[in-house]
Formats: structure tokens, C-alpha cells, sequence
């Protein structure tokens, strides 16, 4: 029995969510907060408490994870968002160091965290092969000695010299995991890549990185896709909150993974509280209807998220305060600027007005989702059909994460800047 | 075959400077230099010519205000433009590159999260960058000597690999420390263009160190707490070859310039691995 290739023995992993990870300040809150920060900053110098002062919120994002990997494995780790598995990542490719406890690698480790790392979009294909092939570490002589190989599996001959931001999207994510499946490291680290790309280039990736483990090299996978962790991995470890829940070999693996999310599903939805204080005054503040809460009630998360075109089931929760007739209730999504997208209203479609006696009140609603991937706004709104008397407003009423991965196999196409996902069918062309 | 074996663990107090393995990224180096050479001048109709425009539109009002309006002479009977433009040239090599290596971390930040790399290397480039751009304005000055018919000294020209060494630790060390605190703190952002524009006014760029001749002990400390002065007026005198070359003077630049560099480097190895973290 060889010695194992990766040997992870008790990592933590601690984020302290106060001062280090303080988000970019507008102005008027540094010219509000700078007079209380210097003097704080002051204080603190000449305490020499400048790491524990506002230490108190501390993140455990890994607990005493302990796994060994074999030689020539292609090893699995799957876990909800949140779960610790990219900070696990970062920690194995040495982008942060750990807490507590260490890993023995044995060998070159190479990891692949993001699509065209350091791509430069006003450089040309070639030029980006060489930039890509260094950071990820190989020398200019290997990437000299691969790079035929590299453009042919790509397949982007003809456009050598052309800058990648002229590229599309396929093309780039091509020349992209091109570069990377023609590293030879004894260790490679894959986070999340697959999920980008058409289906025929994934199953060609897919190829390559058994291919690379049938060659005695050590593969480790990160993936929501359990499709593909069964078939290229023998074994795989779940994390949740940041601990080891299963590990083993796969399918065992998956089989936890899928029960815990089941369980998630019916149990622990989203749930967003909402307050009297977000409510719009100049739709009357609560006097009439207050919102309580917003619930995303068919997904697996913990969060508003859904996947690429996975419908959303919204619940909303309210309190009539007096009675009411002929009520309409509307949801708007918007973007994160507030550029509504689309509303439904609940009398769309020939659906009925509502009347209602004081007290509180549920109502139900499932929307087709045809959104891009990104983050969304949603506003719930109410009023009488008659006479468009305001009934109650809040803008912000939840945000929504829609993720670039389907529920299925189909793949979110990666196209910038739209909103929305069109459908049409286009006829054949003709000669005019 | 040997194999590489990695400990990843938290970090120690005190790391050292791992040589071996920077000398194993230098082609990352290397390429990454290229990559802001070639990528500078892309999509710009005059390409190349800025880093020529810049310093001489700046030679000609300077020249004009505080040559001419001013009444600020080169000291001895080195024609004012040249005088001024050879202090430029060095001038913006060290804030070109203070610059560049400030702003390097945080312009990088989505490499830091994605990939691994010695950290140094991201900075240190512009010390290539800043070398190639010191080399077409350099053109200029060949020009302008022959115009005003100077003579160029070999002492100058054999002085000049030790002044652009000296420039190029002395930048580099503040640069490193300062992209360091930089990633934490982006107040440096804001104060870095403020401190370059008025660092370029404590050192001898438009006016020779003779003018402080009535002061002594700034002329002292300038040229001694500032490698950049002593390196403009060894440069100056050693290229037109009107003074003698303060060699104390540069010899205490040199060291000075050394610990800064020293200094920089270890601050920014102790600090490197949580940059992720933060940036």
C-alpha cells in the first residue's frame, strides 16, 4: 500500500467577520465613521489589541477536517453552498493558510479554481496560453512544447492572434480548460469548472481528467453535478458546516449528500422576515396590510437561491389590518439597481380579486423562471383593483441568487450582460 | 523520482525569503512583466508615444516656470531643459514604479484568491515595466543633449546600472510595503498620488541641491534619508560631467536604499499569506 498523496489531519479554518473583511466604504459613511475610526484605530495601537478589539464574530469555515486521499485517486468533495468546500480548496492550492492543523502533499500541486485564470481580454489566444500556462505553474519551455496539443484541444486554430475578448463564450472556456487539462501536476485540484461549457466539451473535460487519473495522478473534484462525482470518483467526503459529515467511497457519499438535501428541502426553507420599517410610507406603511415574511419554499438551500430556470414557489405572509375587497397583490423582480425586470400581479390571467377580514394571512405563487444567472431584487406590493387604492408596498423584500448550474443536465448559457432567458424558433433562411 | 512534498500548516512567526522557489516562478515573472509591457499601449492610437509625450510636455512647462518665470537655474552651466529632463527620467522611473508596486496587490486581487504564487512577483514587475518606459524617454535625452551640444561623460555612463539599481530597491522596498498595507488598507490608494507629487518636491528634480546651500542640514537630510536625490545629482554630475560626484552621498543612498529594500521584502513575506484573506 503506497503512501497516500494528500494526508488532511485536523484543519480549521477561521474567518474573523469584522474588521479584515470590511467591504469597500462609500464616502458618506467614511466621512460619518473617520473621526470614531481613528480614534478607535489610536486606541487600539496603543492597547496592542489590534487583532481581538472587534474579534468577536468569528467564522469557523472548516473544523477539524481530517481525510487522506490515495495515489492516483479522483476524489469527490461535495457539500451545500457554505459548506466549507471552496475555502478547503483554497487552503489545499495555498491561496490561504489554515487555523489549525496541516496537509502533507506529495507532489506538485496544481489547482484550477476559476475559468481562465489571469486571461488578459486585450491579449490574443496565444498570448493568453502562455500567461494562463506560467500562473498556473508550468514554464514558458513546457507551455512551448504542449502548445500545438493545447490549440488543437481547444480547437481555436483560426483564431490564434485575435484577442479573447473578441472570443465567445464557448471558445473562451475551451482555451481555458485546455491549458489546464494539459498541466501535468501529480496533484490536481478542480473546483466547480465543468459547470460552464457546452455539454460536448464537458463530456471531452470529463475524458481528460480520468484520463489524468488513470496516469497514477492524484485528482481532486469539486462539484454540485453528483451525476458526474459518481462517475469519476471512487471516493468523496460531504462536508457540512464546515465538518465532515460522510466519508467514503461515492455513491455512499452522494446517497448522504441527497438525503441531508431532501431533508433541507421540506424542513428549513428561506424564510425572509420583513418589517414594518420596510414598508414604502407613501403606500401607507402598514396602516392597511403589513407583509411579515417572504418564503422561497421549493429549493434546497437555506437562502433565496434557485437554480438556472428551476421555478420559483414564493410564499408570502401578511397581515390585513382592516377589511378589505377587490385586493390584488403583485410580485416584482428587479435588479440589484431596482430596473424592475418583470411583475406579476395575482388577478393576471383572468385570477380572481381577493377579499379579506382582519388577520393574518398566507398566499402562494409559483413563477416561471427565466432569468440569467445573477443576483435579483424582489418587491411584493398590494393595492384594490378598484379605484388603485395603495395598499401596501416594500421594495425589498428579499434578494433572489439565481446560480449558473441547472437542477438537470442542462447548463446555463454564460452569455453577458441579459437579464432574461429568450426562446424562439427561427425559420430557414431565405434568398431575397 | 523525487517528489515534491508540501506541509501546509499555519504560518510561523518569522519566514524567510524562499529563493528557490521564486527562482522556480521566474518565467511567471517574466511573462507577467511582458504582459503589462504589451498590454499597456493596446487600443490607443499613439501607442508607444505616450511614454515620450509625458515627460516632455512636463520638461517644456517646467522649464518654462521655473526656468524662466521662476528664475531657477541648473546651478552650474548645464542648460536647464537637460539638467531638468535627466532628473526627470529618474525620477519617474523611482514614482513610476512606487506606483505600479503600490497598486499591484489590490489591480491583482482576483489572482491572489485563484491561483498560488510567490506574491512577490505581482509587484516586482514594475521594475520591467518601468525600466522599458525609462528607455524611450531616454531617447529624448540623447536628443536634447546633442541640441544644446552637451558632451555625455563615460563616468556617467558606467554609474548608470549602480544609480538605476539604487532607484530600483529603493522603489521596490516602499512599494512592497506599501501594496501590503495597500490589500488592508485602500486609504493608501488616496494618499499615494498626494505623497508622490509632493516627495517629487523634496527632491532635487527642478532645482539643484546647491540651491539649499543656505540650509545645510535639509540639504543634509535630503540627500541622506532621500536615495533618489543623492542618485539625480550623481547623475546629473556624472553625466554632463559640470560637478564632481558625491560619492559619500551615494554610498549612503546605497545602503539606505538596501534597507529599505530589506525592510520592504520582510514585511511583505510576513504579511503575504493572508492577503487572500483580505483582498
Amino acid at each position: 500500500m503506497s503512501t497516500p498523496a494528500i494526508t488532511v489531519a485536523g484543519l480549521s479554518k477561521m474567518y474573523r467577520i469584522g474588521a479584515p473583511r470590511e467591504p469597500y466604504r462609500t464616502l458618506r459613511d467614511s466621512v460619518a465613521g473617520a473621526a470614531a475610526q481613528v480614534v478607535r484605530q489610536v486606541a487600539r495601537m496603543v492597547t496592542g489589541a489590534a487583532r481581538h478589539a472587534r474579534g468577536n464574530e468569528e467564522l469557523w469555515a472548516l473544523t477539524e477536517v481530517s481525510f487522506e486521499v490515495n495515489q492516483g485517486a479522483c476524489f469527490g468533495i461535495i457539500g451545500r453552498n457554505g459548506a466549507g468546500k471552496t475555502t478547503l480548496l483554497k487552503i489545499l492550492s495555498q491561496i490561504t493558510p489554515p487555523t489549525a492543523g496541516q496537509i502533507i502533499c506529495r507532489g506538485r500541486v496544481a489547482s484550477l479554481l476559476g475559468v481562465g485564470t489571469g486571461f488578459h481580454p486585450e491579449l490574443t489566444g496565444r498570448e493568453n496560453i502562455f500567461l494562463n500556462g506560467t500562473l498556473l505553474g508550468m514554464t514558458r519551455a513546457e507551455v512551448r512544447r504542449k502548445f500545438d496539443e493545447i490549440v488543437a484541444f481547444a480547437e481555436i486554430e483560426r483564431f490564434l492572434e485575435t484577442p479573447v475578448k473578441r472570443y465567445s463564450n464557448g471558445m473562451y472556456v475551451r482555451l481555458a480548460f485546455a491549458v489546464a487539462a494539459h498541466l501535468e501536476p501529480e496533484i490536481l485540484v478542480v473546483d466547480e469548472v465543468l459547470a460552464v461549457g457546452d455539454t460536448a466539451f464537458q463530456k471531452k473535460c470529463l475524458g481528460k481528467m480520468e484520463d489524468v487519473a488513470s496516469h497514477g495522478r492524484t485528482v481532486l473534484f469539486v462539484s454540485h453535478n453528483m451525476a458526474v462525482i459518481t462517475a469519476l470518483c471512487k471516493q468523496a467526503v460531504l462536508l457540512e458546516h464546515g465538518r465532515v459529515a460522510a466519508a467514503g467511497p461515492a455513491d455512499d457519499v452522494v446517497r448522504a449528500y441527497l438525503a441531508t438535501a431532501a431533508a433541507a428541502g421540506t424542513s428549513s426553507r428561506a424564510c425572509q422576515p420583513i418589517a414594518p420599517a420596510e414598508h414604502d410610507a407613501a403606500w401607507g406603511g402598514t396602516s392597511r396590510i403589513a407583509f411579515r415574511a417572504i418564503r422561497l419554499v421549493n429549493n434546497a438551500y437555506p437562502t433565496f437561491t434557485v437554480h438556472w430556470k428551476e421555478p420559483l414557489t414564493l410564499e408570502v405572509e401578511f397581515a390585513v389590518q382592516q377589511p378589505a375587497r377587490n385586493v390584488v397583490f403583485s410580485v416584482t423582480v428587479a435588479t440589484l439597481e431596482g430596473v424592475g425586470i418583470f411583475r406579476v400581479h395575482s388577478n393576471d390571467l383572468g385570477g380572481r380579486l381577493f377579499s379579506f377580514e382582519p388577520g393574518i394571512h398566507r398566499i402562494s405563487l409559483v413563477i416561471e423562471n427565466s432569468l440569467q444567472a445573477g443576483n435579483y431584487l424582489i418587491a411584493l406590493g398590494s393595492a384594490t383593483a378598484m379605484g388603485n387604492v395603495p395598499l401596501a408596498h416594500v421594495a425589498k423584500a428579499a434578494g433572489l441568487e439565481v446560480l449558473d448550474v441547472a437542477l438537470g443536465e442542462e447548463v446555463a448559457p454564460q452569455r453577458g450582460g441579459q437579464l432574461v432567458n429568450g426562446a424562439a424558433l427561427w425559420s430557414e433562411p431565405v434568398q431575397c | 523520482m523525487t517528489q515534491l512534498i508540501t506541509i501546509i500548516a499555519p504560518p510561523r512567526r518569522w519566514l524567510s525569503v524562499n529563493w528557490r522557489e521564486l527562482w522556480r516562478y521566474r518565467d511567471l515573472f517574466i511573462v507577467l512583466a511582458w504582459r503589462d509591457i504589451s498590454v499597456r499601449y493596446k487600443q490607443t492610437v499613439f501607442g508607444v508615444a505616450w511614454a515620450v509625450f509625458q515627460p516632455v510636455s512636463a520638461m517644456v512647462i517646467f522649464t518654462f516656470i521655473f526656468n524662466r518665470v521662476a528664475k531657477i537655474e541648473s546651478g552650474d552651466c548645464t542648460p536647464y531643459p537637460v539638467f531638468l529632463y535627466t532628473g526627470m527620467l529618474l525620477w519617474q522611473y523611482f514614482a513610476g514604479i512606487l506606483t505600479k508596486a503600490s497598486n499591484a496587490l489590490v489591480a491583482n486581487a482576483y489572482l491572489l484568491q485563484k491561483v498560488y504564487f510567490p506574491r512577490v512577483i505581482i509587484p516586482a514587475t514594475a521594475i520591467v515595466t518601468g525600466l522599458v518606459e525609462l528607455g524611450i524617454a531616454a531617447v529624448v535625452l540623447a536628443g536634447l543633449m546633442l541640441w544644446y551640444g552637451c558632451t555625455v561623460h563615460w563616468l556617467g555612463l558606467l554609474l548608470l546600472p549602480l544609480l538605476l539599481l539604487i532607484t530600483m530597491l529603493a522603489a521596490l522596498g516602499c512599494g512592497l510595503f506599501l501594496s501590503a498595507v495597500h490589500i488592508k488598507y485602500r486609504d493608501v490608494g488616496h494618499a499615494l498620488p498626494f505623497l508622490i507629487q509632493i516627495l517629487m518636491y523634496v527632491t532635487p528634480v527642478i532645482y539643484p541641491v546647491s540651491l539649499l546651500q543656505k540650509y545645510p542640514v535639509i540639504r543634509l537630510l535630503m540627500l541622506w534619508l532621500n536615495p533618489i536625490a543623492a542618485v539625480i545629482t550623481a547623475a546629473r554630475a556624472g553625466l554632463l560631467g559640470h560637478a564632481a560626484v558625491d560619492w559619500t552621498a551615494l554610498g549612503i543612498a546605497a545602503v539606505s536604499a538596501l534597507v529599505m529594500f530589506i525592510g520592504g521584502l520582510c514585511y511583505f513575506r510576513n504579511t503575504e499569506r493572508y492577503f487572500a484573506d483580505l483582498a
